[in-house]
């Protein structure tokens, strides 16, 4: 196999999953029947880490949830809460039997006897072509361990780790609070692997291939390729795979887009970072690059800022949504998002004009923002509200002249154009089908 | 007693800003705009103690607690174990 890409994506049929045969012959008749041992070394030795979001080394997970007191149980994580993206949905559809011989490995790799893959309810094309990819696989009796598949409702929390253990559980897609975290006790509590269904295809490509093979492309610190979804001011948006450490600007022209003419690009997804057309110029698509901006690849989102739209505008609309998708569990997320998209509301509207730092008696609102930012973080049971407050206090540092604008004049000529990121509307969460 | 460092921590979830805590143990309690707790999570000092206890049993919905102080092993998994490093 050459070490061009695509490689997660080599293979795959635009217009339905790659067939089992089709699979198989692509890469080199692979069996599943591996040493344990030998895959959790391999896959560290691939460097692989999570592409979830959180970015967790893989094999340190595979390892400790394999010596877990009880038998474990291992799930593919493809709920996808992420409204702007859309890599997962596009992997399950295009390249299930690579997803699905990830997750048989992360059974072995993990003695589990159990395996279970969660889908967004409403990701159609996915679900038909898993569940023929596993008539196939039924057939050709090619997983040792049963799989179930669970669809999640919608939400942008629902795929959160502990949110998926409680809806196998409980039938509730809420995150609960931790400890214990679910490789420690989850469902029924057991020792559990969650890993996003990218991962699972990278952990396949590992064992198929090997590690020397993965690291031939990415760097040497973040080896191989990732999923990206590309959207906003480009002429092609939709998912494309990159060796990590592609240029931004190469991705963007990639997709017919162009950063020269940009006010901003959101990187990571609705918990990611804005970086401003400078620093989105120099950066390249890795955590070397990224963490010194204070950004990270996240989930694979990248959209840039068509630069006739309003930043302000559209993180206050972002905001909003973000409060609309707390779990409702916990004070300072429920309250503190609310006040925070009130806050926005207000200075993009013009609303709290009169009220800078002159004020002696009020906070600024964009100082009391950031207090609040500061504040809410890291008190929830997840990680909800500290993302929403980096993507806010993101927006406030790369657009703050567009934010004191805002306060002091009010509306823009630009405020009042339709939003470039989707924010889907949905009934009430949590409860399960 | 125990002569392990303990912290407070908050249960989020179960947390309905009654705001005991707050009143219990200023010195390690203060209550957000909407009247959470936020909680230094540092190791108590030892004539907190006694205080910080007091509080914990006072809180309505149990949802603040003492426990141990995490050491580094105790909240992130262990590194691959070497018998899977030798095996490669």
């Amino acid at each position: 196999m050459s070490a061009a890409l695509p490689r997660l994506l080599a293979g795959a049929d635009a217009r339905g999953g790659a067939s089992l045969t089709a699979h198989l012959a692509h890469h080199g008749l692979p069996a599943l029947a591996i040493d344990a041992a030998w895959l959790v070394a391999e896959v560290e030795r691939a460097g692989l880490r999570g592409r979830g979001g959180a970015a967790f080394p893989t094999a340190t997970k595979l390892d400790v949830v394999g010596h877990g007191r009880r038998r474990a149980v291992v799930v593919a994580n493809g709920a996808e809460g992420e409204p702007a993206s859309a890599k997962d949905a596009t992997l399950l559809a295009q390249v299930p039997h690579l997803v699905l011989d990830g997750l048989q490995l992360a059974a072995a790799a993990t003695r589990a006897d159990t395996a279970y893959l969660c889908v967004k309810a409403r990701a159609g094309t996915a679900h038909e072509a898993i569940r023929h990819a596993l008539v196939e696989r039924a057939a050709a009796g090619r997983d040792a361990v049963p799989v179930h598949v669970v669809a999640v409702p919608d939400g942008y929390v629902s795929g959160e780790e502990s949110a998926l253990v409680n809806l196998l559980n409980n039938g509730r897609a809420l995150p609960t609070a931790v400890p214990p975290r679910p490789f420690e006790r989850g469902v029924d509590g057991r020792p559990t692997l969650i890993q996003n269904v990218e991962t699972l295809a990278h952990v396949a490509l590992i064992a198929h291939h090997g590690a020397d093979w993965y690291r031939e492309i990415g760097t040497p610190a973040e080896p191989g390729s990732a999923l990206v979804t590309l959207r906003g001011a480009v002429e092609r948006p939709g998912v494309c795979e990159i060796a990590l450490g592609t240029s931004l600007t190469s991705l963007v022209a990639h997709g017919g887009g162009d950063l020269s003419n940009t006010r901003g690009v959101l990187v990571g997804g609705y918990f990611g970072t804005w970086l401003d057309a400078n620093a989105a110029r120099t950066a390249t698509l890795d955590a070397a690059s990224l963490r010194p901006l204070g950004a990270s690849l996240g989930c694979g989102v990248v959209a840039v800022l068509p630069h006739d739209a309003c930043p302000v505008a559209e993180t206050a609309r972002l905001v909003r949504w973000l409060a609309g998708e707390s779990a409702g569990q916990c004070g300072p997320c429920v309250f503190g998002l609310a006040a925070i998209a009130d806050a926005l509301e207000q200075v993009a509207d013009g609303r709290a004009r009169g009220r800078g730092a002159r004020s002696r008696h009020e906070e600024d609102p964009l100082r009391r923002v950031r207090r609040w930012c500061g504040e809410i973080a890291g008190r929830g049971a997840c990680r909800h509200p500290d993302g929403a407050t980096r993507l806010v206090a993101s927006a406030l540092r790369t657009f703050e002249a567009d934010f004191e604008d805002h306060l002091r004049h009010g509306r823009c000529g630009a405020c009042a154009r339709a939003s470039v990121l989707p924010m889907p509307v949905h009934e009430a969460m949590a409860v399960a089908a | 007693m125990s002569r392990e460092p303990l912290t407070l921590r908050v249960d989020p979830i179960a947390c309905t800003a009654h705001g005991l805590c707050a009143e219990l143990l200023p010195e390690r309690i203060r209550l957000d705009d909407w009247g959470y707790p936020i909680v230094d999570g540092e190791p108590l000092p030892p004539e907190l103690v006694a205080h910080a206890r007091r509080a914990a049993a006072a809180c309505p919905t149990l949802a603040l607690k003492l426990r141990a102080a995490p050491d580094v092993r105790g909240s992130r998994p262990p590194p691959v174990s070497s018998r899977a490093r030798r095996a490669a």
